[in-house]
Parts: C-alpha cells; sequence; structure tokens
C-alpha cells in the first residue's frame, strides 16, 4: 500500500544553511532508505522551497483568484514529502520515525486513496 | 434448543474469537462485523433444521462466504483480491481444522492502536472485543448513541483506510504498545468505577475480562499481571467505597467486611508472580500501593510512602508527587509534606484531590483557616455527590476558624 508522508517542520527551528548541523541534517534524509531497509520501499520524495515562493490558486465562478502564499497560514509549513510503498500503517510510522523532520516537527502519514 | 438459543449462545460465547478470526484476515473490522451478523441470520434459517456439532465453526465459514460475496460485490481493488485470496485458501482449510485460531491479541492491538484517540480505543475495544452495542457504549461515556456512533464507524474506517495492522508487535515496539492497551483497559475500568454498577454491562467487569484475556493470551507477562492485580484490588473495594450515609470513604475508614476476598486473593497471587519476574513496572507497582493500603489491620503507609518514590522513576507527575507527600505524611513527615504540596499548587490548582488533600494536610498542622479554604476548592470542583459529601463532613469536622 501506497502512502504520502507530508513533512512539516517551523524553518525557524531547522538548521541554517551553510553550517555543519545542517549538512548533517540533510545527509539524514538521504540515508532513510538505507535505514529502513526491508520495511518500507522509497518510491518518490523531494524538498520544497520555503513557503515565501507559495502561490495558492483557485476557480470561483470560472474566474482564476490566485494568492501570494500557503493555503493556510501556519508556523509549521510543509517541506517535503516522500511516497513510500509499505506492507501496513506500522511499517509505515517506522519509516516515519527515520525522517529527521520527526525530531523537529510533525511527519503526516496519509494512505494514498486505491482505485 | 431453539435455533435462537443455540445462536444466542454460541454469539454469547464466541463472538469475539469470530470477530477476530474474521478481522485479522480481512483486515476490516466493519467488514467482519458485517460478515457475522449476516451469517447469524442465515443461522436462523439453516439451524431449525438441525443444529451443527460446531456452531461456531459453522458461523465461521457462513461468515467467510458472505464476506468473500460481500467483497465481489464491492468491486476488484488490489486490496479486495488479496484478501480474496487469504480468504479462499482459509475457507478451503476451514474442513480440517475444528479449532478457530484465537485471533484476540491481534484485535486487541488493532483496537489500541496508538493511530486512534484514546476514547475511540476504549470504545472500538468493548464494542468489537466484548460485544458490547453501541448504546450501551454511548451511556458508559455519556455520549449521544449517533456521537458514540460516529466515534466508532470513523475508527472502523481508518482501521481499514489506513492499514492498521492485525498483528502482535515485535519486541522492539512491544513495551510502548503493551502500555496503550493495558492504558485502555485501564481507562475502560475507571470509567465503570466512576458510573457504579448500576449499567447493564458493568464496564469494571469488562476490563476485567480483557486483563484475564490478555494474561491468557500473553502469559508471562509481568505488566498485564500487574494491571489485573490492580483492578481487582480497586473492585474488591467497591461495595466499601461509598459509607452508608452516601459519602465516599478512603480505604483505611472502609468497612473491611464488605471487600470481597477472593477478588484481592486473586490480586495477590497476580502480583507475586508478577513480582517474581523481575520486571518491574508502574502497573505491578501501583497494585502493590494498592495491597498495602489494604493491608490488615492498616495501611502500610512507610511502604506506600517508598513504593510512590519508585513510582516516580516511571511517571514522575504531579499526582503521583502529591500521593506521595499523602503518604509522607502518614509517616510523621507532615512538614515536608505541605512543602511538596506548595510546589505543587500551581500545577494541580483545578485538581479536585490535590485540594482535598490539602484540607486534611493543613487541618492536622492546625491551620484551619487555610484547611477550611482548600476545602471550598475543592468542593466547587467535585462532580461527584459522594465526594462530595465526604468533603462537606470534612469541612464540618474542622474546629472553628476562630481557634487558629
Amino acid at each position: 500500500m501506497k502512502y504520502m508522508l507530508l513533512l512539516y517542520a517551523d524553518p525557524a527551528k531547522e538548521p541554517t544553511p551553510g553550517t555543519p548541523e545542517f549538512d548533517a541534517y540533510i545527509q539524514e534524509f538521504f540515508t532513510v532508505g538505507e535505514r529502513t531497509k526491508g520495511i518500507a520501499t522509497f518510491l518518490a520524495g523531494d524538498g520544497l522551497q520555503p513557503v515565501e515562493t507559495a502561490t495558492s490558486l483557485r476557480l470561483r465562478n470560472g474566474k482564476r483568484e490566485t494568492m501570494d502564499g500557503p493555503f493556510a497560514e501556519t508556523r509549521e509549513h510543509l517541506g517535503g514529502f516522500y511516497l513510500i510503498d509499505a506492507p501496513d500503517l506500522d511499517a509505515a510510522l517506522a519509516y516515519a520515525a527515520e525522517i529527521p523532520v520527526a525530531r523537529l516537527g510533525t511527519v503526516e502519514v496519509r494512505p494514498v486513496m486505491e482505485y | 434448543m431453539t435455533s435462537e438459543q443455540a445462536l444466542d449462545l454460541c454469539l454469547r460465547t464466541d463472538r469475539g474469537r469470530l470477530v477476530a478470526a474474521l478481522a485479522s484476515r480481512l483486515g476490516d473490522v466493519q467488514r467482519a462485523e458485517d460478515a457475522l451478523q449476516e451469517a447469524a441470520a442465515s443461522a436462523l434459517i439453516h439451524w431449525s433444521r438441525g443444529i451443527p456439532a460446531r456452531p461456531d465453526a459453522w458461523l465461521l465459514r457462513a461468515a467467510y462466504r458472505k464476506a468473500i460475496d460481500g467483497i465481489r460485490r464491492d468491486g476488484t481493488s488490489r486490496r479486495h483480491a488479496q484478501a480474496m485470496a487469504i480468504l479462499a485458501t482459509d475457507e478451503a482449510a476451514l474442513d480440517d481444522r475444528p479449532d478457530i485460531p484465537d485471533d484476540r491479541l491481534r484485535l486487541i492491538f488493532a483496537c489500541c492502536h496508538p493511530a486512534l484517540d484514546p476514547k475511540s480505543r476504549t470504545a472500538l475495544t468493548l464494542r468489537v472485543v466484548c460485544g458490547l452495542t453501541t448504546p450501551e457504549i454511548a451511556r458508559a461515556f455519556l455520549d449521544t448513541e449517533p456521537t458514540m456512533g460516529q466515534r466508532l464507524s470513523r475508527a472502523k474506517a481508518k482501521i481499514g483506510a489506513a492499514r492498521i495492522p492485525f498483528s502482535i508487535p515485535g519486541p522492539e515496539d512491544w513495551p510502548a504498545r503493551l502500555d496503550t492497551v493495558l492504558a485502555t483497559l485501564y481507562l475502560i475500568f475507571t470509567t465503570g468505577y466512576a458510573a457504579g454498577p448500576s449499567e447493564p454491562r458493568d464496564l469494571c467487569a469488562e476490563a476485567i475480562f480483557l486483563a484475564r484475556l490478555l494474561a491468557a493470551l500473553r502469559p508471562d507477562e509481568a505488566e498485564i499481571e500487574g494491571a489485573l492485580a490492580l483492578m481487582l484490588f480497586t473492585d474488591a473495594r467497591r461495595a466499601a467505597r461509598i459509607g452508608p450515609d452516601g459519602a465516599s470513604l478512603p480505604p483505611a475508614a472502609q468497612d473491611r467486611r464488605l471487600w470481597n476476598p477472593d477478588s484481592i486473593a486473586e490480586g495477590h497471587r497476580l502480583l507475586d508472580m508478577a513480582l517474581s519476574r523481575r520486571a518491574p513496572g508502574p502497573y505491578q507497582i501501583k497494585a502493590a500501593i494498592a495491597a498495602c493500603q489494604m493491608a490488615d489491620p492498616a495501611p502500610d503507609w512507610p511502604q506506600i510512602a517508598a513504593l510512590y518514590t519508585r513510582l516516580m522513576d516511571f511517571e514522575p507527575t504531579p499526582v503521583i508527587r502529591l500521593n506521595r507527600a499523602v503518604a509522607l505524611a502518614e509517616t510523621g513527615h507532615l512538614p515536608s509534606a505541605l512543602a511538596e504540596l506548595s510546589d505543587l499548587a500551581a500545577l494541580l490548582q483545578d485538581y479536585q484531590p490535590f485540594h482535598a488533600a490539602h484540607g486534611a494536610l493543613l487541618a492536622r498542622a492546625g491551620r484551619i483557616r487555610d484547611s477550611h479554604a482548600a476545602y471550598d476548592r475543592a468542593l466547587a470542583l467535585t462532580t461527584s455527590p459522594a465526594d462530595a459529601a465526604f468533603l462537606g463532613k470534612a469541612r464540618a469536622a474542622l474546629p472553628h476558624p476562630q481557634a487558629d
């Protein structure tokens, strides 16, 4: 079964780019797969550019409304995602626990709709 | 025996096992319940021509077929195809295996999964494992029936949609997951204890049933035995906890002749066994505290204080600190107990037992005016008539404030 792991964190709490802490932090993202071998399979994933770059769009009465910024104003921003294949929720949660964002913010685990 | 009686009997004794066997294979509690319901309906028709030798196996086989029909009706997603394959193999194997495997431990771990909120865990466990009806559960939790119905269906839907596994956690996750299960059982117990035995399905009895089941399915687990012992000790005092005047009584003031000696003996047996395993945990310590409170002829306060200190290693909470302070006061350390309560005042300002204990300790220290104020605060916070009667009596027994 596929699960989407949505990574939410307060950017102020994340290490600053250019510091050794930041490099170690990023390195941890790249090794999640190795640390979860046999638990779940990585399908896709990426980090997102900061929330300041977000544009939200909706169609109302056929007209486009675009807004500067994210859909919801919160302290913790959606900063990245993983799409994984896991046998069940426990395996997906075990994978999520290896993502460094889990320590600083929140990883939301959502099953992907099956058709 | 009529077919209705046979069905009744079979469902009363085997419902939990049947739902567990179905749910763990289907990965879906709702579908398991529906299939069993449909199987029961056809049992009423078929059994009138003769009750099968193994009614439980008959029901399980019929429910499997109903489930397969249901899955066919609902379409052919990948998940359903998997369930179908498992079901077909299982159904074929049923004839060779008259004993239904007991999957209730898996079912309990699914119902008490940390991905469900705590109240849903208790409701779902009562519904699915104990077979309580939605109206019965709603009454126990003082909810309306539609609200409880929604809560139950949301929880069942999440188990299916998020694929919460029907599996027994591995050694790495076992302590935390077992703790979640025991907390769920204990919440069921305390909800029943607070409500009193007026309900048709007594939640204390259900929680004890579940703890016994857990102990039977997973023997040699010290914390399960500890939790069961704790419930038995507490339940043993049930008839004595409210005096003839309707006021609640602390264990030390209760009429011991009203305590249930069988429950106490079983509690001691379990606790001794648990302690011999040398795997200490909070439930064993709480059970030991309950046993010390019931020591003959009076509570063993030094031991209780020592046990609370040990409990702090597992649960360093303000409530445990409060209880330890009360035990310390009973062993003659009134000033340090009062100092500890001062430290806790801000953390427990809305906790009724804090103010009740504070009132009692202040009275003992001769601070009558402060004691009055503490009892007033406790009375304002209490929701139980029996506790209100106890606090009212304690306040009325204080000397006149002018005596300060």
